[in-house]
């Protein structure tokens, strides 16, 4: 929402090449809207760019961060990686677990699409699900508590 | 004439389309979802307009009202016929070949028939035997790719691979192709205008990891050349009898010994490796789009494209190859990107980016050229000694134990490369 691209790629190689032809180690570009970095590193030349904040920032996806307190006597379920949280292997198809449904430490009680991959959600105890707190198609973070269990 | 470009994409891609856009003279207005608001190319086009999904197709066509075309990029919608159909509904250009290619192709049981009918052979299906590969009927990018070695798994595979496919293009439909070996992955670029097509020469993509390509390079090595030339040609000859309108990619299983392809898709539309031909062409591949979308005739013929030197890209992922390729999505606190004249960087990742959890792991691309191969292999190591990201895990140090692994060195590996590379 700019206006004019800053540097072009072919922008940075010249400046590379410039510098590579004397005994430069390093450039900093500093404008109102990025820094750019050019430095020598090894036998070649890096570049780091860093964009100066934006005016208005929009509203950031609500990842859910859910810090429950987990009663005593139960264990947290939490994903495996951040992610959005699935309670069935596919649309329409039956949720794995509801409340009250036994499992195993191995059972498969969600999955968390990461990065486009599907990954499984064990239980971690063996027991009955106690609480699901977390609505299908939420996004959440490492830490969150997706459910509990109450160890058999 | 596209005056307003509408990009219905993200991330690097986003980004190369803007700067292709912007040097044509054309106004970019981006799709932006809640996820993707401070990024790089949110930033850099003329303007942005929110979407919920870049997967919802009247969210996305309502988004582009008062464009003149939409480019698709790379993923999501960009082989969605009904997309195309819609955009031309709201009397939109898209970017791409014709609704009825996008079907033939897209349909990939549908389009080994049809690579048939030009002279193509395919590769066989259910009746080779095991192991077998299941692949997304709307796939493409390997997403939705399971291997099977006997009948007891083929169920549970079929359920995994048609769950991942629903979540990548919106068709869990799957089918099966018999596994073969010892064979190479080389396509072919071609351009066509409906009329004419011409090809860009080949590419190798042999090095993958579950079906997901890591390094590309153009030209395919070793390739004797009579065979290079019935390779080219076969992609030409289907790509006119398609009537093909657009850029697209044919890609072939090549036998490492014997240099027999068989056909097994084609690819309509811009591929992530796109900048390895046009290292070794000088022809921006954007611009052609842009041009045969505008209703222009082919500005090349075959003997326009003169291909000189050798380029090797290799896809820098926000994965952990310590540990089996996790996804890393999180804030990178440095990306320090190579730089330099023989260097092209296409990525969207700064210092302070983030990488959300909701998309691909591809935070960038770095594409390296020389006079030949060999210099274009010394490149790379020195590339890939000077880049460094900082924040989230990448597959850059994979990268510098392929840049160094002797095989590649000597060029020509075949799909089973990775395996024989131990993990992480």
């Amino acid at each position: 929402m700019s206006g004019d691209l800053p540097l072009s790629p072919e922008d940075v190689a010249e400046i590379v090449a410039i510098l590579d032809g004397g005994h430069y180690e390093r450039l900093e570009i500093r404008t109102t809207r990025f820094t750019l970095r050019v430095a020598r590193e090894g036998r070649g030349w890096t570049q780091e760019w860093e964009w100066a904040a934006p005016e208005a920032k929009a509203e950031a996806v609500e990842a859910a961060n859910i810090a429950v307190e987990v009663p005593e006597g139960l264990v947290a379920v939490h994903p495996p990686l951040p992610g959005t949280f699935y309670r069935s292997p596919q649309p329409g198809a039956p949720p794995f677990v509801e409340v009250g449904d036994e499992v195993g430490a191995e059972t498969v009680v969600a999955i968390i699409e990461t990065m486009k991959l599907m990954n499984p959600v064990h239980a971690g105890a063996a027991g009955t699900v106690e609480a699901i707190l977390v609505d299908n198609a939420q996004p959440v973070e490492a830490n969150a508590v997706l459910m509990t269990v109450r160890p058999a | 004439m596209i005056r307003r470009l509408f990009i219905a994409n993200r991330g690097e891609i986003a980004l190369r389309l803007i700067r292709t856009a912007r040097r044509l003279g054309m106004t970019t207005i981006l799709a932006v979802s809640a996820a993707d608001s401070d990024s790089l190319p949110a930033r850099l086009a003329d303007e942005v307009r929110p979407v919920g999904s870049y997967l919802d197709i009247p969210d996305i066509v309502a988004a582009a009202d008062g464009c003149d075309a939409i480019h698709p990029g790379y993923g999501f919608l960009s082989e969605n016929a009904a997309f195309a159909r819609a955009a031309a509904a709201a009397g939109i250009v898209f970017v791409g070949p014709a609704p009825e290619t996008l079907d033939a192709m897209g349909d990939k049981l549908q389009a080994r028939r049809i690579a048939a009918e030009a002279g193509l052979p395919a590769v066989p299906g259910r009746e080779g035997g095991y192991p077998l590969l299941i692949k997304a009927v709307a796939g493409g990018g390997g997403r939705g790719i399971k291997r099977v070695d006997c009948e007891e798994d083929l169920d549970a595979a079929m359920a995994m691979a048609s769950a991942e496919a629903q979540a990548a293009f919106g068709n869990g439909e799957v089918y099966v192709e018999k596994f073969i070996a010892s064979g190479r992955h080389v396509e072919v670029q071609v351009l066509g205008d409906g009329m004419r097509a011409v090809h860009l020469g080949d590419r190798d993509c042999s090095i993958q990891r579950r079906f997901q390509k890591l390094v590309e390079e153009a030209p395919a090595p070793l390739i004797p050349d009579d065979r290079r030339e019935a390779l080219r040609g076969a992609a030409v000859r289907l790509a006119e009898h398609l009537h093909y309108r657009g850029a697209g990619t044919i890609e072939f299983l090549v036998d490492a010994e014997t240099f027999d392809f068989y056909f097994l898709e084609m690819n309509a539309r811009l591929q992530v490796e796109h900048p390895v031909t046009e290292a070794v062409t000088g022809i921006d591949l954007v611009e052609q789009q842009l041009q045969i979308a505008d209703g222009q005739p082919l500005s090349l013929t075959q003997d326009m494209v003169r291909l000189a030197g050798h380029a090797i890209e290799v896809r820098i992922n926000a994965e952990d190859p310590a540990h089996d390729f996790r996804p890393s999505p999180g804030r990178v606190t440095r990306a320090a990107w190579p730089a330099g004249p023989a260097i092209r960087v296409d990525t969207h990742v700064a210092d302070g980016s983030s990488v959300p959890p909701l998309y691909d792991s591809l935070i960038g691309k770095l594409i390296v050229s020389g006079g030949d191969r060999a210099e274009a292999v010394a490149w790379l190591g020195e590339a890939l000694a000077a880049l460094e990201i900082k924040g989230v895990a990448s597959t850059a140090v994979l990268h510098r134990r392929i840049a160094a692994d002797p095989r590649f060195v000597a060029g020509g590996v075949d799909t089973r490369f990775f395996e024989g590379f131990g993990n992480g």
